[in-house]
């Protein structure tokens, strides 16, 4: 599955670990849930390795907010494109500060990628193959907005 | 009123060709059903019963003679030359193929005209007051902040893929003409106590299978707030509203569930981060723009109750019980607001042919300074009539059949399209409603009758609003027959309130005649001036109900 970070496809550099995989080296890059994050905070936290956090869409941003200066990767999921919850999820997690990749994971279309980036994801993981020319023409459909072109800082 | 300038057209022709590639990719393949399905929903395109329906913008309710010519010839070119005025201030044309769907779209486009947000699970089409700006009650024209936002709410990049659809209303008048205590979001202007306007902010109500009436969350918004207020309230409901169940999931059920006081404090909350953050802001300058659109007209002098009118009104009957039913008070002198009922009798309500549309857009050339306005109860008006001009306007409305003194009369019936058109329904409302148009079609009668709303929708879920008619008949199938269930008591202005069921649902042959008797019997029981939703909450649903079932 492609995945494009700013409009380009790049490979995974995460490891994204499931509730029950064992943590592996502190240098491997990993992202967790929320519910592990939650349990395990503290001894994620002394890993010295880039930190991620892949949330449902029905979990608060909360659980992340006093972490996010730390966290490389918070990836937002769209069980189906037209449930659209992350939307609020990345609003709010952008406006807290969160400066690293927000990745749209799921049901990610080319009709919704010009809204993703508006309210401040940066990283789409696709299952079209095409997935660069999808979001240059997804980007180049608008340039016009009623509200700001990005509607976070 | 408003007008496009460079950057709504350019926007809207980057959504015409937007939408004409998701089409194409559609066509193609490249699209599942699914994954277009809410695209063209969001650009109005519904898959009916028999075929593809569009659903046109009006926002708040307000469009030109030229526009309203453009429709006429969008409905004749495309269409079948006729279009249904709905409840929420659109037209829909039930009969687009979707090959040119794009090409209407264009050709829409071209008069600032558009199906964006007529449907689909985000902010809706913005409706209000059909009278906004001139009517003799109003506090400030609503639809300054009306198309405030339109413009905030079109392509929205947080709240296109809502729970479910989200309705605002607005009115800025003392009586709610725009029934906002049954949208989503009902905005009512209102001065504080230093006597600034600002909005009293209603939450929750709604109508379909579970008919609530909306909270007051705040009082008092000052308008600088209402974005960043109401941007508050739609991040909280597309978190918290209930996406597990279609049914469940309008931001109605989420403030009956949590409590109007909770509601109100979560979005507090999050309206004080958005403050915190530097609000949303209100360019200033595009507010003046936008309120320098809705200057009120220059007005010629005109006299007031020129004498002509009385003596026309002496000789003619007929005139005079049309101005007195069909217009309403206008707030400048020497002039009137002119209903034109959509409610012929023996007629759909709220549809009008190509040349119907046509012969109004040339009497709004004429008398009204090129204005129309779209009502909730899917009639036309025409908003500046000057009071010499009345008869030359009434026998225009005449010629086309739009004179039928019956505005907010038994007659002036609210309908969905039912199971003629839509494949949602479970009854057919059109014909119900013509069979008692047909059935009180003596004026003499329908006067003495008086204020009477019959609302009718063909589903549960509630299209035509039977919940807050002062009769309702909602459509139900009993075993492949039609059947109605008829509610009374309903209202949907400030007095809101959701009709009582009042028994058994009766079947289509006896309906008409049901109505008839309880219609009867509030004549033969109302105390003097008593309207029949006066009697009906007096005397509650006991009488009314043996009438109804007496020959049954």
């Amino acid at each position: 599955m492609p995945l494009l970070r700013q409009g380009v496809a790049i490979e995974d550099a995460w490891t994204h670990l499931d509730d029950a995989a064992a943590l592996p080296a502190d240098a491997v890059a990993i992202t967790v849930t929320g519910a592990r994050w939650a349990a395990e905070r503290d001894r994620l936290l002394a890993r010295t390795g880039p930190l991620g956090v892949r949330l449902a869409n029905s979990e608060a941003v909360d659980g992340v907010e006093g972490d996010l200066p730390r966290l490389g990767l918070i990836a937002l999921h769209f069980p189906k494109f037209s449930d659209g919850r992350a939307y609020s999820q990345a609003r709010r997690l952008r406006r807290l500060g969160f400066a690293g990749e927000l990745r749209a994971t799921g049901n990610v279309l080319q009709d919704q990628l010009l809204l993703m980036t508006r309210v401040g994801f940066d990283g789409f993981l696709m299952t079209a193959p095409d997935a660069e020319r999808r979001y240059q023409a997804a980007l180049a459909a608008y340039d016009h907005f009623y509200q700001p072109r990005r509607i976070v800082a | 009123m408003y007008r496009y300038d460079e950057f709504d057209r350019a926007f809207l022709e980057e959504r015409v060709a937007q939408f004409r590639d998701q089409v194409a990719r559609r066509l193609s393949g490249d699209l599942s059903e699914d994954e277009f399905k809410l695209l063209r929903l969001m650009n109005g395109l519904y898959l009916q019963l028999h075929a593809y329906m569009l659903r046109i913008a009006i926002p708040y309710g307000t469009l030109s003679s030229g526009q309203m010519r453009r429709l006429a010839d969008v409905a004749e070119r495309w269409d079948r030359g006729y279009g249904h005025f709905t409840t929420r201030q659109n037209i829909q044309l039930n009969w687009i193929r979707l090959e040119d769907a794009p090409d209407v779209i264009a050709a829409l486009a071209e008069v600032d005209m558009h199906g964006i947000q007529t449907s689909g699970n985000c902010i809706r089409n913005v409706t209000a007051d059909q009278y906004a700006g001139v009517a003799a009650d109003e506090i400030e024209d609503p639809r300054v902040w009306a198309e405030i936002l339109r413009q905030w709410s079109t392509n929205h990049p947080e709240f296109s893929f809502l729970p479910r659809k989200f309705k605002i209303a607005v009115t800025g008048a003392e009586l709610d003409r725009a029934a906002i205590r049954v949208h989503d979001v009902g905005l009512r202007m209102r001065r504080d106590d230093a006597g600034a306007a600002g909005f009293e902010v209603v939450v929750g109500g709604g109508l379909g299978r579970t008919p609530l009436v909306g909270k007051t969350i705040r009082r008092f918004l000052p308008k600088d707030d209402l974005l960043g207020y109401l941007e508050a309230v739609m991040r909280v409901y597309n978190a918290l509203g209930r996406r597990d169940n279609l049914y469940k999931s309008r931001i109605k059920i989420l403030v009956h569930d949590i409590g109007p006081e909770r509601m109100a404090e979560m979005v507090d909350a999050e309206f004080q981060a958005i403050q915190a953050e530097g609000g949303v802001s209100l360019d200033p300058e595009l507010v003046g723009r936008i309120r320098a659109h809705f200057a009120p007209p220059v007005y010629a002098p005109a006299p007031v109750e020129p004498p002509e009118l009385a003596a026309l009104e002496r000789a003619d009957p007929a005139f005079a019980r049309w101005r007195r039913t069909n217009t309403a008070a206008h707030r400048e002198p020497g002039h009137a607001i002119v209903n034109l009922s959509l409610k012929p009798h023996g007629r759909p309500p709220g549809d009008a042919t190509s040349a119907e549309m046509r012969a109004v857009a040339d009497m709004a050339d004429r008398w009204s300074l090129g204005e129309i306005r779209v009502a909730h109860e899917q009639n036309l008006v025409l908003p500046h009539v000057r009071q010499a001009d009345l008869p030359e306007v009434w026998r225009a409305a005449q010629a086309i059949g739009f004179a039928t003194p019956n505005i907010g009369h038994l007659t002036d019936i609210i309908a969905c399209p039912g199971l003629d058109y839509c494949a949602l329904a479970t009854a057919r409302s059109i014909p119900i409603a013509e069979r008692l148009a047909d059935r009180f079609r003596d004026l003499d009668r329908l006067h003495d009758i008086g204020p009477f709303r019959i609302n009718i929708s063909g589903c549960i879920n509630a299209c035509g609003h039977h919940h807050v008619g002062h009769v309702g008949l909602l459509g139900v199938d009993k075993a492949g027959e039609e059947f109605y269930q008829i509610t009374l008591g309903g209202s949907a202005e400030e007095d809101t309130a959701i009709g009582r069921i009042v028994g058994p649902a009766v079947s289509s042959a006896e309906v008409v005649d049901a109505i008839e008797r309880l219609v009867d019997t509030y004549v033969r029981i109302r105390e003097p001036e008593e309207t029949f939703l006066d009697t009906c909450r007096r005397v509650g649903n006991a009488p009314f109900k043996e009438s109804i079932y007496a020959a049954a």
